[in-house]
């Protein structure tokens, strides 16, 4: 698995919760339209802007809040990481489940800002800001994580060990 | 080393003799509870499950179904109860907010691991059990495999010494604990102390439930004889299950002490609870256009009857409205055997069904721009219960009920002083 990410960041606060991220309306919806709106109070019209590959980046406590699902609305826009201060351990346990690499490294919101170009390695646990250079430390990911992240998911490994009839979008 | 009760569980589910704080471990989960809303969305039926008598069903999110998408979840979620045997599926008629029927039908069990596809499943930990809410993926994962990875976090432990007084209720103890030292990020929470006999068990479960609101991973208590009985009266007998206690010598992050006399009716101003709970005395008269008396964390039967008690033979103020939804058709059918709510639509009320609806804004009760909402439900998080551009204030069902009544926020303990409060 390569657990090298390469990308543009956008930066948001402290305990944004997952009603501002996957709101009940939202709840309605299929996916794809779900996944439009996201941070719709927030930053409005950020899912215009977001591009496949971008790394989401937050303060303290990121994902206070529900078990709704919002790892799967990022999946959607492309989301490729999330990194934050300090992460809600649900909102964190359903990025992983569902194939989102969630890496917490204190720090994270005074070395980046909106735009930056993030390097980071999630086996490893660092990230870097390729223009300043400012590298930090984040704890590395348990192997028994990676091992979810690799086969892209829980839901694809479940497949693959025979409990879902075929491979199922994470 | 001397564990918490936590630590204590974990340890017995993972099959080890003992386990420590950054640790990450597996463990069998005892029991494994399904909502509404799993079936609704990117339901794929599984070829195999663990084992159906660990595992439940339970309608409760979005019911009677608001949409057709909900519906069809309906349809799905029974369709695997009949091909899987499950015999916990608890459907429209016998259903209620998962965490109530949980307690009702003795799912969670002292010592014991659970496992929900809701966030507040810490409510458990009312009961002794390390239950913890997980999104739907893992969830499913664990009706497939029995298991799942859990790191153990740090404990903080709430000493609670006094007597808890009249008119100040469990949702009164958590704000002050949430206003006082905020989050509890990567932590449980562990309850005990001599004062704990005076807090009633649907108090705790409100605490427990709160957990979610500061952060925890779980919120546990400790089984004492009100507990025991309690559970005993819902099929969990004493010798069926081993309690967790935790060791003299267990390690805390933390250890606070909570004194039960010195508490006062609190609220939660609009956003959050964490730092920004208050006693009631310090905070604005600001008028009120819904009050909301219901949710897994105050829907509870105590919690109607005193609200019916506060309202009885009154009226809700004009302008105002006062929603109140039973946490389970169990408790609707006894609030309605005890007239409670008779007392309370006499007053103005609208007793709705059995959902957790209005507390996550998804149907029964949306706010709209500009609308000011006293709740005794669990979030008040911006946007949580309609309009983003409504406020949500947050406090105990006695301080809604009094509210209600003026029409603006109003401590319960100055609405009449004849009236004797629970």
């Amino acid at each position: 698995m390569d657990t090298i990410v390469t990308e543009r960041v956008w930066v948001v606060g402290d305990s944004v919760t997952t009603d501002a991220m996957y709101p009940a309306f939202a709840m309605k919806l299929p996916v794809p339209q779900a996944a439009r709106h996201i941070f719709y109070e927030l930053r409005p019209g950020w899912t215009d802007d977001v591009r496949p590959g971008d790394i989401v980046v937050a303060g303290r406590n990121f994902g206070l809040g529900s078990s709704r699902p919002v790892a799967a609305l990022f999946r959607e826009l492309g989301v490729a990481a999330l990194v934050a201060e300090e992460f809600n351990s649900l909102f964190l346990r359903n990025a992983i489940n569902h194939g989102l690499p969630a890496l917490t490294v204190p720090g994270v919101t005074a070395a980046f800002a909106d735009g930056d170009t993030m390097r980071l390695d999630f086996a490893e646990g660092w990230i870097e800001n390729t223009a300043s250079g400012a590298r930090l430390e984040g704890g590395a990911l348990p192997p028994l994580v990676l091992e979810i992240l690799a086969a892209g998911g829980i839901l694809p490994k479940l497949a693959r060990e025979g409990y879902v009839p075929m491979p199922t979008k994470a | 080393m001397g564990m918490t009760m936590i630590e204590k569980i974990l340890a017995r589910n993972a099959g080890l003799d003992e386990v420590s704080v950054g640790q990450t471990v597996v463990c069998d989960v005892d029991m494994t509870v399904m909502i509404d809303l799993q079936f609704a969305t990117g339901w794929v039926q599984p070829l195999k499950i663990n084992d159906p008598a660990k595992v439940a069903v339970i309608m409760d999110h979005a019911v009677p179904a608001p949409s057709v998408s909900d519906a069809a979840g309906g349809t799905r979620a029974r369709t695997f109860a009949r091909d899987f045997a499950i015999e916990k599926f608890y459907d429209v008629g016998q259903h209620g907010i998962c965490h109530q029927v949980i307690a009702e039908n003795g799912l969670a069990r002292p010592g014991e691991v659970l496992a929900c596809t809701d966030s507040h499943t810490c409510a458990g930990g009312a009961y002794n059990t390390a239950a913890r809410g997980l999104g739907p993926a893992e969830v499913y994962s664990i009706l497939c495999t029995g298991k799942t990875w859990f790191q153990v976090a740090p404990t903080i432990r709430y000493e609670f010494t006094g007597t808890k007084p009249a008119g100040v209720s469990g949702k009164d103890i958590f704000l002050y604990i949430a206003g006082t030292y905020g989050d509890a990020t990567n932590h449980n929470l562990e309850f005990g102390g001599p004062g704990l006999a005076s807090i009633p068990m649907n108090d705790r479960r409100t605490i427990a439930t709160q957990g979610a609101e500061i952060s925890a991973d779980y919120s546990t208590f400790p089984i004492d004889d009100l507990a025991r009985d309690f559970l005993t009266a819902r099929g969990a007998h004493p010798g069926s299950y081993r309690a967790a206690d935790p060791d003299p010598d267990a390690h805390y992050a933390a250890v606070r002490t909570v004194d039960l006399d010195a508490l006062v009716p609190h609220v939660a101003r609009p956003g959050t609870v964490s730092r920004n709970s208050f006693p009631i005395t310090a905070i604005e008269q600001r008028p009120v256009n819904q009050c909301f008396i219901g949710s897994c964390a105050n829907g509870q039967l105590e919690d109607l009857a005193i609200a019916a008690a506060i309202v009885r033979g009154r009226k809700v103020a004009p302008g105002v409205r006062l929603l109140v939804t039973p946490a389970s058709q169990a408790v609707y059918r006894e609030a309605m055997r005890a007239g409670y709510l008779q007392d309370l639509t006499d007053a103005g009320a609208v007793v709705t069904n059995s959902t957790c609806g209005a507390c996550f804004g998804y149907h029964m009760g949306l706010l709209g721009p500009g609308e000011v909402c006293l709740t005794s439900s669990t979030r008040n998080f911006t946007g949580r219960m309609g309009s983003p551009d409504a406020e949500i204030y947050m406090a105990s069902p006695a301080t809604v009920a009094a509210s209600a009544l003026t029409g603006h926020v109003t401590d319960p303990r100055t609405l009449d002083p004849q009236q004797e409060l629970n």
